[in-house]
């Protein structure tokens, strides 16, 4: 449970911190690799580092990014196809819909609609909870990487951005963190003060969704200006630091028995995960002699998206359901 | 931060990563924010909603853009406002002239599929909506006022907009250029108009028969599209209710 509310602290911009009780297996097994480490051979090191250098130029099995982008673009095709052919099976778009009969609302703009018209309309609640439940066992975030379109969009915008730091013609530039938090509340305050749901004008994500089941856009100028913006001056700026659906999925998913796994014993802390991770601050564990204990939930801020699960050469991270483990 | 010396390359970073956060900050909330004024100062078009649609500050602030009146509408009438309407962009409307809502759906389907009441559901017959009135804009240009009858496709034969016509389909819409028409006198907007006793032809000052619109009028622009004149005769004035100056 305090692992959990970490996780959320984390999540909203506080920086991870040490943990002071660390049980005595993982103390055990700190020590074990320390004198492991001193231990290896010339040859293994450079093995080692070779597996690493192997596995930062892309170097190793994509299963679970070629079975999320299979998932998030059937899904929004889904939308596509459902609107032309008129079968409607999927009617709506990402922002509210009714997939097979059922109310679907995403949660963020309910809740800039609610607070700017001031009436709880019943159809909106019931879509949002829909979406609540589905997410609250599908581990929240879940929706970013296997659902939301322009999750897709700044992934491949991150790729140029990453070939271009390589090349040392652009530099990342981070932001704090915290700012998505801001962003929640500036928003939520602005849509009840001035009446109007601002941030579902600008939502790049109801923007693309529309863009892909009713065409082409205008609007998507202002897509392509944020893509351009963290291609050129800083990695995943929109989902990392400013997207407030985001935040309220990490929120959704807080207690979801979907999640990623850390195993302590079996890593060798070369933090290849930290390098393709879209928020790299819920890896924290992975350094050295940081996980508390030996086996760690990722945080609620991890969108589930298997880089990390693809990357690792050591299948320390694995996708696990909580509790299905305990029923083996 | 602060226990850090000022000239530290840590405070320096932590330093400029603050500013830049309250750059970003305040670019994300100004450009939402600069979404807002060209609605206030209406320098966007004021626009015929659908079906049900609430009041124009509480229609913007209730629709979640999600079209999925859009993707109801059995005619195709409604659209989604592009970004050049600001922070209506995503928000449907209908183009009375392009394609007109003829109800065809009979049970106002946009207003149903709404899910968040921004069609407000008080409405269940398409006697009860108030999207705007007609009215006579050019009566010197009405072929009815000099006594012209009207043959052939009413709005020439590319125009893709689509009308029920219950004696040949009583289910499916079908295309106006399909349907032509042979009139002795041009009635068009008083024929196809859904909605009973709305508009009919009587005579002007000078005898002559003109279209006149009546309170029944829900402004649903079937007349607007009909018109066979170009521009048409008759327009809907959005919003507009009956007695208003």
């Amino acid at each position: 449970m305090k692992g959990n509310f970490e996780a959320l602290l984390v999540m909203f911009g506080k920086e991870p911190s040490k943990s002071q009780q660390v049980t005595e297996q993982a103390q055990a097994i700190h020590l074990a690799q320390k004198e492991q480490i001193r231990n290896l051979t010339k040859e293994e090191r450079a093995e080692f580092k070779r597996d690493f250098k192997n596995a930062i130029q892309g170097d190793y099995s994509k299963k679970w990014r070629n079975r999320r982008w299979v998932t998030l673009i059937v899904i929004n095709l889904l939308f596509t196809f459902s609107f032309w052919m008129d079968i409607q099976l999927f009617e709506g778009s990402l922002i509210a819909s009714r997939v097979l009969g059922f109310h679907m609302a995403d949660i963020y703009s309910a809740i800039q609609v609610v607070l700017a018209y001031k009436v709880i309309f019943i159809n909106l609640i019931i879509g949002t909870v829909t979406v609540l439940i589905i997410w609250m066992l599908l581990g929240g975030r879940g929706f970013c990487a296997w659902v939301c379109p322009y999750h897709l969009l700044a992934e491949w915008a991150e790729k140029i951005h990453l070939k271009l730091v390589a090349k040392k013609w652009v530099k990342d530039h981070p932001f704090h963190r915290g700012v998505r938090t801001v962003f929640w509340i500036v928003f939520a305050l602005l849509a009840f003060i001035l009446g109007y749901a601002l941030f579902n004008g600008i939502n790049p994500v109801g923007i693309v969704s529309r863009a892909l089941i009713y065409g082409p856009s205008l609007a998507m100028l202002w897509v392509l200006m944020l893509l351009l913006f963290e291609i050129f001056y800083s990695r995943r700026a929109w989902c990392r630091y400013v997207c407030p659906m985001g935040l309220t999925y990490g929120l959704t998913g807080a207690l979801s028995p979907l999640q990623v796994t850390y195993n302590l014993s079996s890593c060798r802390h070369d933090a290849a995960c930290r390098t393709v991770c879209e928020v790299p601050q819920v890896l924290e564990c992975v350094k050295k002699s940081r996980a508390n204990k030996v086996k760690i939930d990722i945080g609620t801020d991890c969108t589930l998206c298997g880089a990390c699960v693809d990357i690792c050469p050591t299948q320390s991270l694995r996708f696990e359901i909580k509790g299905l483990s305990l029923i083996s | 931060m602060s226990t850090l010396p000022k000239s530290s390359p840590r405070y320096q970073t932590s330093r400029r990563r603050f500013l830049r956060t309250v750059g970003l900050f305040f670019g994300v909330v100004g450009t939402s924010l600069a979404t807002l004024l060209p609605v206030i100062a209406k320098w966007v078009p004021s626009r015929l909603r659908p079906p049900g649609a609430l009041e124009e500050k509480e229609f913007l602030a209730s629709c979640i853009k999600c079209g999925q009146c859009v993707q109801v509408c059995p005619v195709q009438a409604i659209y989604l406002a592009d970004i050049d309407e600001a922070l209506g962009v995503g928000v449907p409307y209908i183009d009375a002239r392009t394609q007109a809502c003829d109800f065809s759906c009979d049970a106002v389907q946009c207003v149903l599929a709404c899910p968040t009441g921004s069609l407000s559901h008080s409405i269940t017959k398409k006697e009860e909506v108030r999207m705007g009135l007609a009215r006579v804009v050019k009566p010197e240009a009405c072929l009815a006022r000099h006594g012209l009858g009207f043959k052939g496709q009413a709005r020439g034969p590319n125009f893709r907009g689509k009308l029920r016509y219950s004696e040949v389909d009583r289910w499916h819409p079908i295309l106006v250029r399909d349907c032509p028409y042979d009139r002795e006198l041009c009635d068009l907007c008083v024929c196809e108009c859904p909605i009973e006793k709305a508009i009919s032809l009587r005579p002007d000052d000078e005898g002559n028969l003109i279209p006149v619109i009546h309170e029944a009028c829900v402004g649903c622009g079937v007349c607007e599209m009909i018109c066979p004149v170009e521009p048409s005769v008759i327009v809907i004035d959005e919003r507009k209710v009956w007695g208003a100056v």
